[in-house]
């Protein structure tokens, strides 16, 4: 068990699993050469060689294509895209093929395919760079969907994923990768489809997952102050969704909190909401809140953009409404 | 070629003629849903083009696939099944005319979103490479493929690592009811490879001999390492774009013309005339073509629908919804 940060995390998982299994390879911009834009695979082209992490052209369709094709034809690609924000442009290829392929052929075709990308806004990088559309990848079925929010989760989801032979999105935090946590040494595997209590509490719930664990835990230590116990039940993926540990938290507290960086409508919190409902109406003792992104494309200024992204304060204040 | 040889690729493209027919019929008997894209007029495309494959070759085709199927070696029975929605169809019932997939005959799909199949295309040959494998990847689209983003990335990423693929573009003169020259800026489409170094040709699409020539000579180079190259097979297709076609946008002239040169009838006498077969055996096959698609027709009628648990089978390998 060694304190690292969750881009040694993600850099580890990788590492071992192409140290593992010579069918895994990765592809994607700037992978290579460059050491990837946020230097998760640097030192892997020296190690790995040019067959094993291949710089692609800036082709988003045709890196995400032609990884669902190596895959199918018996590899196990690893495909970045730089940020998530990117992925519209292969969003033919990973919605209408790879989520499709498996069902559709009716079993044929197998794809061991991890698409690894970054989400989030609080950077500055504008409307179009900033996005956290976790929640549509989420909305179809035969894509699985992780998101981890700590160091060791990135490590176990990571090796988990690659190992998987289903097509899965990894969407990494482009402010979680200096964050530090204890991580296991070696085979670290987190099963894929699993949510957590990452914090125990008995008056409100708290469901999170990604970045707003982050801010969750925070709030919940500023809550303990006033002698409000706050449980936080991790998503880490969000299909398929593990309602169990929320659910039983849930009879437990009476009172939920939902918190995502994506934008309200139609999103995690919706569904999540409406699940509890559906599964737990009788333990309703509040309405269940949402705090997530404000509905406004994000802006550049640093003032306007915390002012549209959740803040611990709103988690604070969500959680006193409830009680 | 052998006599055998040259019968055999006969007879797939009258199966194909005859299958496509009925299944045309089937379509308006209601039996079979969806859309319905025929590929009567193009037989001789991937006859000739498939029968220059060796086993270890991938195809990979995209919504006009019946055909493809059964020159893949998938027999029409389960074609037939497919378009019937059953269970023992060669996709279980599950993906239904424009997604036929055999991938023991190495038969990839069936893909039915114009030019996203490219892309996958470049990743089988890819999947090839990597493994150190021989194969080449043929990878047919039309015309309409060529104006979409997924040919330019995919053409693109094949040169920048030399992939195995053969590009075969089925010109058959519209994307749905565009004509090639209201669509691309260039309207031999070849020239497109041209924009990436790549090698390419074009062939005669009604001529089965000439294309399996060509094929022949371009998968070789290809194997041998020339890296990827473009064939453009010229063709016509004699039925509408599905078969809910006005076709307010061709004459029934331009339609006669093309059928005077009609692959099978081409087919036919090459094979009389360099007296490999006689029209009495022609005949013969013939005869036993129509009988392999009217069983098909049978097994497909009298096989069982898809099982109700079958609806949550293989949405993933492993555990989850």
């Amino acid at each position: 068990m060694a304190k690292i940060t969750m881009r040694q995390a993600i850099s580890q998982a990788l590492w071992e699993e192409m140290e593992r299994d010579p069918k895994v390879f990765i592809l994607g911009q700037e992978v290579g050469v460059w050491g990837g834009t946020y230097a998760v695979t640097k030192g892997f082209y020296d190690h790995f060689g040019a067959d094993r992490v291949r710089d692609t052209p800036i082709s988003e369709a045709a890196i995400i294509g032609s990884a669902i094709g190596a895959a199918i034809a018996g590899t196990r690609p690893v495909a970045e895209l730089m940020t998530i924000n990117f992925a519209f442009s292969a969003m033919d290829h990973i919605v209408n093929q790879s989520a499709k392929m498996h069902y559709m052929f009716n079993g044929q075709m197998v794809l061991p395919l991890v698409i690894r990308t970054v989400g989030g806004g609080g950077r500055q990088l504008g409307a179009t760079h900033s996005q956290t559309p976790d929640a549509i990848f989420a909305h179809f079925p035969g894509l699985k969907v992780v998101a981890p929010g700590t160091p060791a989760d990135a490590k176990g989801l990571l090796k988990a994923a690659i190992r998987s032979n289903d097509p899965i999105m990894f969407i990494e935090h482009a402010t979680l990768y200096q964050i530090r946590g204890e991580v296991p040494d070696g085979d670290y595997i987190v099963p894929i489809g699993k949510s957590t209590v990452q914090r125990s509490g008995d008056h409100v719930t708290i469901v999170t997952y990604s970045k707003m664990l982050e801010l969750s835990l925070k709030a919940a230590e500023q809550l303990a102050k006033d002698g409000i116990e706050a449980e936080i039940v991790d998503l880490r993926t969000l299909r398929p969704l593990d309602m169990e540990p929320v659910i039983e938290s849930f009879k437990k507290t009476n009172r939920a909190v939902i918190v995502e960086e994506g934008w309200k409508s139609f999103g995690v919190g919706a569904e999540i909401s409406a699940q509890i409902y559906e599964h737990a109406f009788d333990y309703v003792d509040a309405p269940i809140k949402r705090v997530a992104q404000k509905e406004v494309p994000l802006p550049y200024n640093r003032n306007l953009e915390q002012m549209a992204l959740p803040q611990v304060e709103d988690i604070i204040k969500a959680v006193k409404e409830v009680l | 070629m052998e006599k055998s040889e040259h019968l055999d690729l006969y007879q797939q493209m009258v199966v194909i003629r005859i299958l496509e027919g009925r299944s045309a019929e089937l379509y308006q008997q209601g039996k079979i849903g969806g859309f319905l894209h025929l590929y009567i007029g193009q037989e001789a495309v991937s006859t000739g083009l498939i029968s220059a494959r060796k086993p270890q070759d991938r195809v990979i085709t995209a919504y006009r696939d019946h055909g493809v199927a059964i020159n893949c070696g998938i027999s029409a029975k389960e074609v037939m099944a497919e378009l019937l929605g059953k269970a023992t169809g060669v996709s279980g019932g599950k993906g239904g005319s424009m997604h036929l997939a055999d991938v023991n005959n190495n038969f990839w799909g069936g893909h039915a979103i114009v030019g996203s199949h490219l892309p996958i295309a470049a990743g089988l040959a890819l999947g090839d490479v990597y493994q150190k494998q021989d194969g080449v990847t043929i990878c047919m689209f039309g015309d309409g493929a060529t104006n979409i983003g997924y040919f330019h990335e995919a053409l693109n990423l094949s040169k920048v690592w030399k992939l195995p693929v053969l590009w075969v573009c089925e010109n058959n003169q519209y994307g749905m009811g565009t004509t090639v020259e209201r669509a691309s800026a260039v309207s031999e489409i070849r020239q497109k490879a041209d924009g990436y170094a790549m090698k390419n040709d074009n062939v005669d699409g009604m001529d089965i001999m000439k294309v399996r020539e060509k094929a022949l000579e371009m998968i070789e180079e290809i194997r041998s390492g020339s890296g990827p190259q473009f064939l453009e097979i010229n063709t016509y297709r004699f039925r509408g774009h599905s078969m809910g076609d006005p076709e307010r946008y061709r004459q029934q002239e331009e339609i006669r013309k093309w059928q005077e040169n009609d692959p099978i009838g081409i087919y036919r006498r090459y094979l009389v005339e360099e007296k490999i077969a006689s029209e009495e055996e022609l005949n013969g096959e013939d005869k036993k073509a129509n009988e392999i698609v009217e069983d098909a027709v049978h097994f497909a009628e009298s096989s069982p629908e898809p099982a109700a648990e079958e609806l949550f089978k293989n949405i993933y390998v492993e555990e989850g919804r």
